[in-house]
């Protein structure tokens, strides 16, 4: 019989919850146990097997001295090694400190900075090592992490479609949320996996599975201005889980930048007046 | 000249990391560090010059066990600012969505978590081969948490559904009667959860801490109520500043949190049973009475069986709450803006989770406070352990490190929590 292949679990700067999504599986969870070796998964036991380890899945991101020498370890013991979520895909909501004095941070949470040791930047794991494949997801999705765990078995590629959320409410038969009722949505741009969750529930997606391949920010945030909906709002809307993934950082960049300019028109207006 | 260190670098089965460092020399301990190393990710810095409508998304993203707890506390912070209140339906629905995680985090930590320890497995999937049944129980409860959560929320982790002023989208009547007959049969789960924890082995140990919890004059604790203890604290959630302060130790990326001028407290539901034994459902009361349990708990190794209990409150209520419900005209009721700070405390799974904003005009958090329950635990631990192995301190290194780890699993620590916290160190000189 060959030998069961082994997987390990990794944690970096998260809230858990995507290795959770694997306890999650509730009824899949002991047929992979009985499938797979879970060398290494402290969240749910305390036996530990040496690596290596035929797949390493990561979560969280890279934010202290310790995490980015860790990290290289993990790669240097993993035959794939896989990230699954915002945080170890894209940085995550912690790197919203990217855009600020990590300093003023430390101080504002805790009374004695000097006890914390941390980086000026969240990064994602691919900052620091090869990634072979990326899941993403603010939470992911469990059946796409299942996928995964299938694919990785009968050694073939994981069927994870990259296009947008809007193919994924089209195909469930959700109504556009923007065209017809004027609501912003990033469904647009924003990678499929959530099965169109939010636009489901009545509500605009918030992009929690961060950028699809090439989205058209600019497009749609003139969209949304012309919805009525401000520079500072649009700014927070594409700075939120996957605010340090490159187009959505971009993309709040200029809405801050344009918000700027139109206060220092305004401020002339008023000057010449 | 015997001395022992016990070192844990990474405990496991708690949600989050965290470390335990215990040095005993000449068979006395002299040192007990719970350290927690998760690295800190500062939400409290980075939710200002953001919009009151994104705290309960942003929030969430805290914890990935616990969520709702967290969509739980900013709403009703928010709306205490803005000066609003939820009632009726809405006011129901919330009770439920937090039954539903009460029922997913419990099962996860009683049999994933905490059980083995008690049966002497390094984890439920090993505990599996020789007790099918019970681990599949367990993970069948777990489900049925998860799916109430999923239905309301829209997803188990880091649902979408919640917002100021109510829900996005609230369910029909057919959808929620669709959970009835699953919430039966969780009832049922409960009712053999209860009877299987209280059977298990417990070392003689009670602690005669300080309990905290909500207390409401008419329920069961989840969303509202007074922040009241055992020994005479009795107030309301604006006065929490006041009273409670949170210093910062060195070993640690969490804060620890005292009550102003007293002794250790805790919080979770060996405090919330202790408060409001009275508020349970008939079946939960006699359930744990035949369990053995007094209305007063004080021995932490059995919170196993006080979470079973809670469990089949939670089962109990969500059946009541579906049963009462019509589904209301408006998922939501409108806000308006005013700059003030509102104040939030609701019962997480592991305690009293306490939120504070400051808004502005425009809807925009200029200021946010929040204090996560095992961070208020965290000296509660450590004064358990600095009881608790002096009683155990013959064993070899092995054995006592064990009840070392279980000892901490008693409060299902959420160190992802409490870093917005754990590592075992046991040093013999």
């Amino acid at each position: 019989m060959k030998k069961k292949p082994t997987l390990a679990i990794w944690k970096f700067a998260s809230c858990d919850g995507c290795q959770l999504s694997l306890l999650d599986c509730e009824d899949e969870l002991l047929t992979i146990a009985g499938r797979i070796t879970i060398a290494k998964f402290l969240e749910a036991s305390r036996a530990v097997i040496k690596g290596p380890y035929d797949i390493s899945l990561v979560e969280g991101s890279i934010t202290t001295p310790h995490d980015a020498e860790q990290i290289q370890k993990v790669r240097h013991i993993s035959r794939f090694l896989v990230t699954i979520g915002a945080c170890a895909t894209a940085g995550g909501i912690q790197s919203l400190r990217n855009f600020k004095d990590v300093k003023e941070f430390i101080s504002l949470v805790y009374a004695r900075p000097h006890y914390i040791d941390t980086l000026d930047k969240s990064t994602p794991i691919a900052d620091h090592v090869h990634v072979d494949f990326e899941l993403h997801g603010c939470p992911i999705n469990k059946f796409q992490l299942l996928e995964l765990i299938s694919a990785f078995l009968h050694e073939r590629k994981p069927n994870i479609p990259p296009h947008s959320v809007c193919i994924e409410c089209k195909r469930r038969g959700t109504v556009c949320l923007l065209v017809s009722q004027g609501i912003p949505c990033l469904g647009p741009v924003t990678h499929a996996g959530c099965n169109a969750l939010c636009p489901s529930y009545n509500r605009g997606c918030y992009g929690c599975y961060g950028p699809m391949e090439t989205p058209n920010t600019a497009a749609l945030s003139s969209w949304f201005n012309r919805l009525g909906i401000s520079n500072d709002n649009l700014a927070r809307l594409f700075s939120t889980f996957y605010a340090s993934s490159e187009p959505f950082r971009k993309e709040s960049e200029a809405r801050m930048m344009n918000n700027q300019e139109i206060t220092v028109q305004e401020q002339k207006k008023k000057n010449s007046k | 000249m015997k001395s022992k260190t016990i070192k844990v670098d990474y405990l496991s089965r708690i949600e989050g990391e965290g470390s335990l460092f215990v040095k005993i020399k000449d068979n006395r301990l002299t040192d007990v560090k719970l350290k927690i190393f998760e690295p800190p990710r500062f939400f409290e810095a980075f939710l200002r010059g953001r919009s009151f409508h994104e705290a309960p998304d942003i929030t969430a993203r805290i914890c990935g066990i616990c969520p709702i707890a967290y969509q739980m506390s900013a709403v009703h912070a928010v709306e205490d600012a803005l000066g609003i209140h939820i009632d009726g339906q809405l006011r129901a629905l919330r009770r439920l969505i937090y039954c539903g995680e009460w029922i997913e985090s419990h099962a996860l930590h009683i049999y994933m978590l905490h059980a083995p320890d008690f049966l002497g497995y390094e984890s439920a999937i090993h505990m599996a081969k020789d007790y099918p049944d019970i681990v599949q129980r367990g993970l069948r409860l777990k489900k049925t948490g998860n799916e109430v959560v999923a239905l309301l929320g829209g997803r188990e982790i880091h649902p979408i559904n919640v917002r100021t002023g109510g829900f996005y989208k609230v369910p029909s009547k057919q959808e929620l009667l669709q959970l009835s007959e699953k919430l039966k049969s969780a009832r049922d789960a409960a009712l053999e959860t209860v009877r299987w924890t209280a059977s298990l082995d417990f070392p003689d140990f009670e602690q005669d801490y300080e309990y905290v919890a909500l207390r409401h004059s008419a329920e069961y604790p989840f969303n509202e109520g007074r922040i009241v203890s055992n020994k005479g604290l009795d107030i309301p959630v604006h006065e929490y500043d006041d009273c409670f302060t949170e210093e910062h130790v060195q070993h640690s990326n969490a804060l620890h949190s005292v009550i102003k001028g007293r002794q250790t407290y805790l919080v979770g539901p060996l405090a919330r049973y202790n408060l409001n034994f009275d508020h349970l459902s008939p079946l939960s009361q006699e359930a744990a009475r035949s369990a053995g349990l007094s209305n007063v708990c004080r021995n932490p190794f059995k919170s196993i069986v006080v979470r079973s209990v809670e469990i089949l409150y939670a089962c109990d209520e969500a059946l009541r709450i579906i049963e009462q419900y019509e589904k209301p005209d408006k998922p939501a009721i409108e806000v308006q803006l005013r700059s003030a700070t509102g104040y939030g405390c609701t019962e997480a799974p592991r305690g009293i989770l306490y939120h504070r904003y400051s808004i502005d005009n425009n809807g925009i958090i200029r200021d946010a406070k929040i204090v996560p329950p095992t961070s208020q635990n965290q000296k509660a631990i450590e004064n358990d352990l600095r009881e608790f192995i002096p009683k155990y301190i013959e064993l070899p290194r092995e054995q006592l490190t064990l009840k070392c780890e279980q000892a901490v699993r008693n409060y299902d620590p959420c160190i992802s929590c409490a870093t917005h916290f754990l590592k075992l160190t046991l040093e013999n000189e």
